[in-house]
């Protein structure tokens, strides 16, 4: 699921349960995912690291 | 009486030992500074005045007849309201929380009962220690000893306070993203994060239970070691010493990054001054640090939320507001993302470890700002807002996904007089060591 489908997905439900105030913290969430995933040390199965930090060089 | 309950432990003990002072005045002066000064600072939720004075009887009865337990003997203690203490209920400061009584003391409250140590009362706090103020709680917010005007940081905030006030000589605090080290800090105290899992968390609510750890608050590192000791019991046998070197790292990179101004040259002060007492302090960068912030959020909300889910579904409406949303948030975490964490914790563990090569200990600020105004919600630091949350967690939280041992030590105050304090962070298992380097550079930087 790309983060923009989640946070649409998310911020819908939070709308349904009645949790407007959920909506700035959704995307804060989203932006602190967008990070996360971008981070270099992620393993893909197309691709591995140049170099992978839990190996020794 | 010689001695008040703000005394180090080692003269407190020494006198009650020789009977110079009775455990029934150490007691009798603790809770009379808890019936003065509670009101203001709304430090404790639960004071076990009748309990305590049939303790301090029996502690003086003790060493009456010769059984004198060690330093801990009548040494007067509070304990952070999530910690189960038997015969009282664990409020966790929240509406939310079963109010019936502990059936029993957590395992690191009978290990310090059993060294002699008096429970004076129970701790107010954040609410379920999901926060770094103190504010939101069941029992309404706990207040700076110096300024209650302003927050005394938490989660564990009324164990930092009952022990910056003076009201007992220890407390014992939990830290999940920084709740013992941030409050240590606001309040000018010591504040040990142990190696992960080293003290168990058995009879403790937890938060997020890969991250969740016990310590204690004190008013000097030799303290907080008496206490470690204690806690840690007779079956955890510190691991063998090594020989301080006197080399700290400085990661700087991320971790100075966002620094209060006068936080800055204080720090900046301390590593001067260690450097003029032959301590050698090189830039010793964590890799990948600046991924922290984001690897934490993943764990502690899905972890957090995980523990709540339950009481979520049925008692939404008795959280905190800040505390719920919180909880809310975590229920959008993918699991994909969760694992992204994960593997991120150990990418940063390894960082930790790589940092810590040829170094005692790392080197860094425990708190990015000095204690702060109740009620912000965001701080100007440097020309940059950021949200009282995020700062506050900025320096800590790393090293609770990572598991490694952390201090703060207290290394001066602000021209208002607010204090400041020293991060040590040392290597996994090594917790003795660190005390060992926290202890020498509290020498050089004593500021009290």
């Amino acid at each position: 699921m790309t983060i923009d489908d989640w946070l649409r997905v998310a911020s819908a439900d939070a709308a349904q349960r009645r949790l407007p105030d959920l909506e700035p913290l959704l995307k804060a969430l989203a932006a602190a995912t967008r990070s996360l995933r971008a981070a270099e040390w992620n393993q893909h199965a197309a691709g591995r690291p140049q170099r992978d930090p839990l190996t020794p060089p | 009486m010689l001695l008040s309950p703000d005394a180090p432990i080692q003269r407190l003990a020494a006198a009650i030992e020789r009977a110079e002072v009775s455990v029934r005045e150490v007691v009798d002066a603790s809770l009379d500074r808890v019936e003065a000064r509670n009101t203001t600072l709304n430090a404790f939720t639960q004071v076990l005045s009748d309990r305590s004075r049939v303790a301090a009887d029996r502690a003086d009865r003790e060493i009456a007849a010769g059984h004198y337990r060690g330093p801990l003997h009548g040494i007067p203690i509070s304990i952070k309201d999530l910690i189960d203490v038997a015969g009282t209920p664990t409020t966790a400061a929240s509406h939310v929380a079963d109010r019936s009584p502990a059936p029993s003391d957590a395992p690191v409250v009978a290990r310090l009962r059993e060294a002699g140590a008096i429970v004076i009362g129970k701790c107010n706090l954040h609410e379920f220690a999901f926060g770094t103020t103190g504010e939101d709680s069941a029992f309404g917010p706990t207040r700076h000893p110096l300024d209650p005007q302003r927050s005394p940081g938490g989660s564990s905030s009324g164990s930092a306070v009952s022990v910056a006030d003076g009201m007992v000589t220890a407390s014992i605090g939990t830290d999940t993203g920084g709740s013992i080290r941030i409050p240590a800090a606001a309040c000018g105290l010591v504040g040990l994060k142990p190696t992960f899992d080293e003290l168990p968390c058995h009879g403790i609510v937890p938060l997020a239970p890969s991250l969740d750890h016990v310590g204690p608050l004190t008013r000097s590192v030799a303290d907080a070691r008496l206490l470690f000791a204690a806690m840690r019991g007779a079956t955890g046998a510190p691991a063998p010493t090594t020989p301080v070197t006197r080399r700290l790292g400085c990661p700087r990179p991320y971790f100075l990054d966002v620094l209060d101004a006068e936080v800055r040259e204080i720090f900046d002060t301390a590593l001067t001054r260690l450097g003029s007492s032959e301590w050698m302090v090189r830039d010793s960068p964590v890799r990948y640090g600046h991924d922290t912030a984001t690897v934490c959020l993943h764990l502690v909300l899905s972890e957090a939320t995980a523990v709540h889910a339950s009481s979520l579904d049925t008692q939404a409406e008795s959280y905190t507001e800040g505390v719920r949303l919180r909880l809310e948030l975590g229920r959008y975490v993918l699991g994909e993302d969760y694992a992204r964490a994960q593997r991120g914790r150990a990418v940063l563990t390894h960082a930790v470890d790589a940092a810590l090569v040829g170094h005692d200990a790392l080197v860094l600020p425990t708190l990015a700002i000095p204690a702060w105004p109740l009620g912000t919600e965001t701080v100007d630091v440097g020309g940059r807002p950021i949200s009282v949350r995020n700062v506050t967690l900025r320096l800590t939280q790393l090293f609770n996904a990572t598991g490694h041992p952390a201090i703060s030590i207290p290394c001066g105050c602000t021209t208002g007089g607010l204090p400041v304090g020293l991060q040590l962070v040392g290597r996994r298992g090594h917790t003795d060591h660190l005390l060992h380097v926290a202890e020498a550079c509290e020498t050089v930087l004593a500021c009290r």
